[in-house]
């Protein structure tokens, strides 16, 4: 499996997320959001961070950074699109998963780790996860409040697009949301850090079976 | 060169959590009449443009493209014509 890992003039997390497909023996590579092309990648990573400092909204200038038509290239292609916190945001602004990370409920910055609900086991990102599962994942973000509209929300609880939940909601997120996929299953967005939670030494594994269902799905071509 | 003055604001559904807690300092500093404090944002924007029909399409199609998230904001604006000199 060849992944990219996309570097926004910003990005903190994307040597983080680098070492963590490493680890599962991806081929992985940063790829600058100067770039223009991501021909050969299997799977495509948006990373964590505050892309462009975060003017005007999360996201909203990444969005047009000149990478980002040949990730909605690769998206329509259906190749894997995933999106971590900073990542999330990019992804909801260019309108490639429904709506949009608003400021905490309570405003300020959250570090913590929170524990999630696995809302869809059957996802290329939750697969090798039990089915009742609660798993715990660093969070650290100011604009996590998930909001879309009545008929989005209704939309995805139908077509079970929400992927993960919190358990005791942090930020305010309508539905408890802290990932969504699109209706293809092939573009995932969440704001909790799965890659902050694969090494032993951080005291955390939660975040291993993440890995290893993108893995198993990108060799089964679910 | 016109010059746009262009108000976001969060659409009325949306709860404005920092606009509630300004509400909340203000009430804390005894202004107790506050009734509602929304936080927006302010852009002034120069441009070039044949006509103030142009102007006024091309402000519109940027602020729908970039300025806001149409998920949760809304906006007006009010435009002008200016001296050409930007920062004059």
């Amino acid at each position: 499996m060849k992944a990219a890992v996309i570097s926004f003039p910003g990005s903190n997390c994307d040597f983080d997320m680098l070492y963590a497909l490493q680890d599962f023996g991806v081929d992985a590579q940063i790829v600058s959001a100067k770039q223009t092309a991501l021909t050969d990648f299997d799977a495509i990573f948006l990373p964590g961070g505050f892309s462009y400092g975060d003017y005007l909204r999360t996201g909203a200038i990444a969005r047009f950074s000149p990478i980002m038509s040949a990730v909605t290239q690769a998206a329509n292609a259906g190749k894997l699109i995933v999106g971590i916190c900073n990542g999330f945001q990019i992804l909801t602004e260019a309108g490639l998963l429904p709506g949009q990370l608003l400021v905490n409920a309570t405003p300020g910055f959250i570090c913590d780790e929170v524990a999630l609900s696995i809302a869809n086991h059957e996802t290329a990102y939750t697969n090798a996860y039990e089915m009742s599962e609660s798993i715990v994942v660093p969070i650290a973000h100011g604009e996590g409040n998930y909001f879309a509209d009545d008929d989005t929300l209704a939309r995805l609880e139908a077509n079970n697009q929400i992927v993960f939940r919190y358990v005791n909601n942090p930020n305010g997120s309508v539905h408890d949301i802290a990932g969504i996929m699109n209706e293809r299953g092939n573009i995932f967005g969440m704001m909790p850090h799965p890659e902050r939670a694969i090494d032993e030494v951080t005291g955390n594994i939660d975040g291993q079976n993440f890995f290893k269902s993108i893995l198993s799905s990108i060799l089964t071509n679910v | 060169m016109y010059l746009a003055k262009i108000y976001v604001t969060y659409k009325p559904s949306i709860l404005d959590p920092q606009g509630e807690v300004i509400k909340s300092a203000l009430k804390r500093m005894d202004y107790i009449g506050v009734e509602q404090v929304s936080q927006g944002k302010y852009f002034e924007v120069k441009l070039t443009a044949k006509s103030i029909d142009a102007a006024t399409a091309e402000v519109e199609s940027f602020t729908d493209a970039l300025l806001i998230n149409q998920n949760t904001e809304t906006y007006h604006f009010d435009l002008s014509l200016v001296a050409d000199e930007v920062n004059a």
